[in-house]
């Protein structure tokens, strides 16, 4: 059985936040909240990594551990979903996450209350019929139940992002890094024009 | 002397109506530790496009990742 993970190929990432768009058009996710965004590090500086991050569908994931009422679980594809009619808002999954990846839409309301839980459902719905219009209301679109993988990485115009299979990831990503090598290799003038900068002046 | 009202029936029903509070089914639900107590999901390949066809879901899926390789794509 698969096991469905995300990756992020930081030498490719162009921080063009294609991905974030899409998400937020295809799950019509509101204002003010991002089941999935890009974070740039050493921003401005020559070397700068962008990498897009969401939920990690961890394989030990610490959400599904903390979770008082243990409405958070792993499907069959190792997709981490949750179901939201359980959910108390309570936030402990947001503590818990390392990622940053449950958000919370009606929050912070009175008396500090946050409402249900959302996050990155790697395009899988959740517990209601698939293609239900309870699913899309609740968690957004089912993709993978369309044979189809999340729009995210789907539409990245640079295949930084990738998802589907972790084997099968590995192996696409592993090509990839024996192509165009490693550090310096990767990026920059050498790697476009195949020429040092001042000879080619 | 009899009474002028028979008060025997609205005690009791004010009695039923008041002891029905203690019958009370308990509103708090018992989590049981480490066991997904939400609803159950239906699985992808189940309704929809694949109609229970297992294989040609994980068919299509496979091609769709595989179709991310773009050095597979354009050799």
């Amino acid at each position: 059985m698969a096991r469905m993970k995300f990756l992020c190929d930081a030498e490719r990432c162009i921080e063009c936040n294609g991905c974030v768009t899409a998400c937020k058009n295809e799950h019509e996710v509101p204002w003010g909240v991002n089941r999935r965004r890009v974070v740039t590090i050493n921003d401005g500086v020559p070397g700068e990594r962008s990498m897009s991050v969401a939920c990690m569908h961890c394989s030990d994931a610490p959400c599904i551990a903390v979770c008082p009422t243990n409405v958070i679980y792993h499907t069959e594809e190792g997709v981490v979903l949750h179901d939201k009619d359980g959910c108390i808002g309570c936030g402990y999954c947001f503590y818990a996450c390392p990622f940053g990846a449950p958000q919370f839409p009606n929050g912070p309301a009175a008396f500090g209350a946050r409402g249900k839980m959302d996050k990155c459902t790697f395009c899988a719905g959740g517990p209601e019929e698939n293609h239900s219009d309870a699913e899309f209301e609740k968690y957004g679109r089912n993709r993978l139940a369309q044979g189809k993988l999340p729009l995210c990485a789907e539409m990245c115009s640079t295949k930084a992002l990738l998802a589907g299979d972790a084997a099968e990831l590995s192996d696409i990503f592993r090509e990839r890094a024996l192509r165009r090598g490693k550090g310096f290799e990767a990026w920059g003038w050498m790697t476009a024009y195949g020429k040092d900068k001042e000879e080619a002046k | 002397m009899k009474p002028r009202f028979p008060l025997g029936l609205p005690a009791a029903v004010a009695a039923f109506v008041l002891l029905a509070g203690c019958s009370e089914e308990p509103q708090v639900v018992q989590y049981e530790q480490g066991k997904y107590q939400g609803k159950t999901d239906s699985r992808p390949w189940e309704g929809g496009a694949f109609n229970g066809d297992k294989t040609a879901w994980e068919r299509a899926l496979h091609d769709r990742v595989r179709s991310q390789n773009e050095y597979r794509r354009v050799e």
